[in-house]
């Protein structure tokens, strides 16, 4: 499991640090951390449904946070619980464009154990950043 | 440990942080709290409130109410207001994702002895018709533009479409709607993630609770009695919730839209990201703050679809109407909010808006915007504690001004939800609970540990403050006897 949960940050929210050896790894980490917020076993999650963000921004770690969003967003539009495949970083004239293929399952109640709902990013300590290792960030959630 | 001596000791329980504190600081941060409270403020408190200082606008002081703790951008328990004809601004920071959190509290003419032998009925009835956890649809099925209106008509909407009382209306803050709200200022996606969910509890430390007011715990009778408790053992229905996937995504647009202008365009500087914001008169200001009352709007709307639930099946329970239950609203109040309020400081009337985050409006006596029946006592302030350790009605006080007519609006955490998961067993509560006399239902094991007593602060120090700080006063305290969790 490349991310862990805080403990001492973030009291009524939940927050954590997710890694990968390289930038698509760890936005696929942070994906599951975040589904992981809301559903306790991610193997449950069955992949029948496909759905495939496009994003651009100015900046690296904005990208994550849009991405992370998506995941907020099809859980509560289609009811939607999805994790990342696929994930594809350029950088263009224009900025970072991201393409990232994401499959799952619409929320069943008796197969996938809740934990809490995540109601949005923030971006209050967030943080993506290039390691000796690979690439590492924080995210706080709101609960 | 915080750190506690850079702070000035106003009173027994007001303590200030001085602008020297952090450059950039326009004004000092006061801290309400016991000393024990203090001590156990997480270091962050202090780094937030004193971020909140120096927003453009910002007037007297940056404020953290006793129940206060990590939040992001503002601490939760957070209080700025700010003066729009100097410069002040807006936040989404300030405000929190989940616009118009709030609480709603019912009373019933039922006393616990009556209700002791359906406790277990009434709350497995209640978890069946209000939809609680991660993601949830409601029963309400509506069209975009039906969704529009709702946003724009907030509980009045409700009560034209038969889910509700007239009286609901009056007992709800800003009756229940805020007319600036423009629904042309809303993305389609907030929508999307909305439409579908008015009637819904949502999750973390959103709740419906059953509760007894005792009577060795009426602190005031009088005050009790002008808000409808006036039986021994009286049962009681309060519940916690917000503007669900919807607000949250307004708050998420804006945050965005703030980013790019906020420097660039009004050349404002902050601290932390999660602090975007812009002047309250621009543009981007005044789209957020109509897009923001469509978000107030929706969270009334939905606590006026779960009281309709509430009274439904207390209705089918005891085979009575709501009517002849006694069914009525003590009061609903928001905790997520920026409201332009007119308040005197040194002596002038200014437009302020009072942001308040994880904080509660209590107006006192005489205050504008009080239903006629609580003119002469002040505003009902329902305070909702853990949900093992019970809950709280204040009213609003006249010395309230020091915190623009703000108190606390739970007990507030001190443990994070991780921490809680690592320390207490969710079904392994649940039995404790039911020893104890409180009967439980949760879509989530895990969620519930989260939200065990022990990770919250004591209800009654932090409700002690506010009375001794002048800010509310304790009426009754609440008992818990069944709870639906989200």
């Amino acid at each position: 499991m490349p991310y862990e949960f805080l403990e001492d940050i973030a009291t009524a929210d939940i927050a954590f640090h997710a890694w990968g050896d390289d930038l698509e790894e760890v936005f696929k980490s942070a994906g599951d951390a975040l589904i992981n917020t809301m559903i306790d076993n991610l193997e449950a999650i069955a992949v029948t449904e496909t759905r495939t963000f496009q994003l651009e921004n100015d900046e690296l770690d904005l990208l994550l946070f849009n991405f992370l969003q998506e995941f907020v967003y099809y859980k509560d539009s289609e009811l939607l619980l999805l994790r990342a495949q696929q994930v594809q970083i350029e950088t263009k004239a224009s900025g970072y464009h991201l393409t990232a293929v994401t499959r799952g399952e619409r929320l069943d109640r008796d197969r996938h154990h809740q934990r809490v709902d995540v109601k949005a990013v923030t971006l209050h300590q967030f943080q993506l950043e290039k390691t000796d290792n690979g690439w590492t960030s924080q995210v706080i959630l709101d609960i | 440990m915080a750190p506690v001596d850079v702070l000035n000791q106003i009173s027994d329980v007001i303590w200030e942080i001085p602008v020297s504190y952090k450059e950039g600081m326009r004004v000092p941060a006061r801290i309400y709290g016991t000393e024990k409270l203090i001590r156990e403020l997480d270091d962050a408190v202090y780094d937030q409130i004193t971020n909140v200082a120096t927003l453009p606008g910002i007037t007297k002081y940056a404020l953290c109410m006793p129940d206060g703790h990590f939040g992001y951008g503002f601490p939760i328990g957070g209080v700025a207001a700010m003066d729009v004809d100097q410069g002040g601004v807006i936040s989404p920071g300030g405000i929190g994702f989940d616009i118009n959190c709030g609480m709603r509290l019912v009373t019933t003419n039922l006393d616990y002895k009556e209700v002791k032998p359906h406790i277990k009925r009434l709350v497995d009835k209640l978890y069946e018709r209000v939809p609680a956890g991660v993601g949830s649809a409601g029963f309400v099925k509506l069209s975009r533009n039906e969704f529009r209106k709702v946003a724009e008509q907030g509980a009045q909407w409700c009560i034209h479409n038969g889910y509700g009382w007239e009286e609901d209306l009056e007992l709800t803050e800003e009756q229940g709607c805020l007319k600036g709200a423009d629904a042309s200022k809303i993305s389609e996606k907030a929508i999307d993630r909305g439409a579908h969910q008015i009637g819904t509890l949502g999750s973390g430390n959103h709740y419906l609770e059953i509760q007894v007011a005792k009577r060795e715990n009426i602190f005031d009778k009088n005050l009790a009695k002008a808000m409808g408790i006036t039986r021994p053992d009286q049962v009681v229905v309060m519940f916690h919730c917000g503007s669900r996937g919807f607000g949250h995504q307004v708050a998420t647009d804006y945050l965005q839209s703030f980013l790019k202008v906020m420097e660039s365009k009004y050349g404002i500087k902050i601290l932390d990201r999660e602090l975007a914001c812009a002047p309250f008169h621009s543009p981007e200001g005044q789209a957020y703050f109509s897009a923001m009352q469509c978000g107030i709007n929706m969270s009334f709307a939905n606590r006026q679809v779960i009281l309709h639930r509430i009274r439904e099946v207390f209705s089918q329970v005891f085979e009575r109407s709501p009517e002849d239950l006694g069914m009525h609203m003590v009061y609903d109040v928001a905790h997520n909010t920026a409201k332009l309020e007119t308040h005197v400081v040194d002596g002038q009337e200014r437009s302020l808006l009072v942001h308040r985050k994880g904080a509660t409006r209590a107006f006192g006596p005489g205050m504008s915007d009080l239903p006629y029946r609580y003119q002469e006592i002040g505003q009902p302030v329902i305070i909702g504690g853990s949900m093992e350790t019970g809950s709280y009605l204040l009213t609003g006080v006249s010395t309230g001004d020091q915190t623009f007519f703000s108190t606390a609006h739970g007990s507030g955490r001190t443990m994070s939800r991780t921490k809680a998961r690592k320390t207490w067993q969710g079904q392994q509560l649940q039995k404790e609970m039911q020893q104890k006399g409180i009967y439980v239902r949760s879509t989530s094991h895990a969620g519930l540990a989260e939200e065990a007593g022990g990770a919250y602060k004591d209800v009654d120090e932090v409700i002690e403050v506010a009375e001794l700080a002048g800010i509310s006063q304790r009426v009754v305290k609440l008992t818990p006897i069944g709870n639906v969790k989200g």
